[in-house]
């Protein structure tokens, strides 16, 4: 469980969170949405220590991550995978090796089992005939699977997706979002996935932040999102004709 | 005043989180092994050919400007030697190597950033400051007295080529000259000026490629400036090193 509280963060003049708290559940799939430039890749930075929040605390399982020393940081990012919009891997590296990384830096297995870790992982995601790939030889979606398998090498407690559907087609959006769903469940992990797709936010949303200019403007679950009154979220949700006819028809 | 002074800061703490403590020195080691392959094996090539058609050119140019009646004829391959020894294998090839390097360095570094593999390695809690530039400076310092070594006998044998196949003078002239007063200091001078100028490329442009914010723009004017920067910074070192060293 991840839980933020009052937590403030500006850029010279401009406010960009301004007082979110939210509790991140173990075991769920936790969105975070809103529009774009409304904070929500700078909520997840501050939630990751790539940016320090200037005021307010963010607990991780009671542990406050802004007050620990470089030391402790460093030990905690270990329980914790991501997911990056680009994907992020490296290039020099191929699939299978991109998997091995962090099993390579931080694992005392022998050579054997990490190779055996990582083609586990890759097989997870479907993508074991692809390990002697390198990332520029595969699709933007078979990058987003990779991606997902370096992040579950080390069996984290924490998951950060940003935006993982980026860029993707809607077929493959949906791979996506049950992976990310299934391997939540599978690891009991608090994952938190940052997004603005629609699909997303009505298929796994189990509990939703909705940010709106930087503070937090609604909360609940992807059932909740069809009865809430929030103009704002309403109009953000169900902006296109096809999502407004889905709420007509109560969602179904 | 205050841009160059925060610029040097920045610098000071980004050297102060390469040279920690590493992770994993097996991972490090592996890094290390690629970089001096890519940085200093992947440079012999052009070394050699420059340094080769360098040495010859030197060779003709003090041939037909200083040669008269009253000057020995060995004095060519002496002058050759000293301006090979002296400046051209460890300064001006480091000059050349900043162009190569350096771009390299920072570009590679630079595209990590915006494609967000260094945050990538940040978020494993790896220290990605000291994975990714610590090995290119140990293997660019530890290629770099090999890389002078080759460029050195690539001049000289350039220079002979003008004697043997040019016949713009007689080759036992300039062996004689090329062995005459030779002062072996002057090898370790010019290795010794190497290692240094090799610490400058490879941590000035890792220090602009790392440190780049936006997008491919932003990546070129990175490597721009790395060549600029370390160019620069080659020449005003290479004034304090021969003025400490001779």
């Amino acid at each position: 469980m991840i839980e933020i509280k009052s937590v403030y963060k500006s850029f010279e003049d401009r406010n960009v969170l301004d007082d979110i708290s939210f509790t991140f559940e173990n075991g769920k799939t936790n969105l975070i949405i809103g529009q774009s430039g409304s904070g929500k890749t700078v909520l997840m930075k501050c939630l990751v220590g790539l940016l320090t929040p200037e005021k307010g605390e963010v607990l991780y399982d009671g542990r406050d991550f802004i007050a620990m020393d470089k030391h402790e940081k460093k030990a905690l990012r270990r329980e914790m995978g991501m997911i990056f919009q680009s994907a992020a891997l490296f290039d020099s590296l191929s699939v299978l090796e991109n998997v091995m990384f962090p099993l390579d830096m931080f694992s005392n297995k022998t050579y054997r089992e990490r190779v055996k870790r990582a083609q586990f992982c890759l097989d997870r995601v479907n993508l074991l005939d692809a390990q002697n790939k390198y990332p520029g030889e595969i699709s933007g979606g078979m990058q987003k699977r990779v991606a997902i398998a370096r992040a579950i090498a080390l069996q984290p407690q924490y998951l950060f997706c940003d935006e993982p559907n980026s860029g993707l087609d809607p077929k493959t959006s949906l791979v996506i979002d049950d992976l990310v769903h299934s391997i939540t469940a599978e690891y009991n992990m608090t994952t938190i996935i940052n997004t603005h797709d629609m699909n997303s936010v009505l298929g796994i949303g189990e509990s939703i932040l909705y940010i709106y200019q930087g503070h937090k403007e609604w909360e609940g679950t992807k059932d909740d999102v069809f009865t809430s009154t929030n103009k704002r979220l309403n109009d953000f949700i169900f902006a296109s004709d096809l999502l407004k006819k889905v709420k007509e028809e109560g969602g179904k | 005043m205050v841009k160059p002074i925060s610029t040097l800061g920045k610098y000071m703490i980004l050297m102060g989180r390469v040279f920690s403590r590493p992770e994993r020195v097996r991972m490090y080691f592996k890094q290390y092994v690629n970089e001096m392959a890519q940085l200093g094996i992947n440079s012999i090539g052009i070394v050699l050919l420059i340094s080769f058609f360098i040495g010859a050119v030197i060779c003709i140019q003090i041939k037909l400007n200083i040669e008269s009646p009253w000057m020995p004829r060995f004095v060519v391959g002496y002058t050759t030697r000293e301006i090979l020894l002296l400046e051209f294998s460890s300064s001006i090839m480091c000059l050349i190597l900043a162009g190569k390097v350096g771009s390299n360095i920072a570009s590679e570094l630079g595209t990590m950033r915006v494609t967000q593999q260094i945050d990538a390695l940040e978020i494993m809690g790896v220290n990605s400051a000291s994975y990714l530039i610590l090995p290119k400076i140990l293997g660019l310092v530890t290629m770099i007295p090999i890389l002078v070594t080759f460029s050195i006998f690539a001049g000289v044998i350039g220079a002979f080529c003008t004697a043997w196949f040019a016949g713009i003078m007689n080759a036992t002239d300039l062996e004689y000259g090329i062995q005459y007063c030779f002062v072996e200091w002057y090898v370790w001078c010019s290795f010794i000026k190497s290692l240094f100028f090799a610490f400058i490329i490879s941590s000035v442009s890792a220090f602009f490629g790392y440190t780049v914010e936006g997008g491919s723009i932003a990546v070129g004017k990175a490597s721009t400036d790395a060549v600029v920067s370390s160019s620069v910074l080659i020449l005003f070192s290479d004034l304090i090193l021969t003025k400490l060293l001779s």
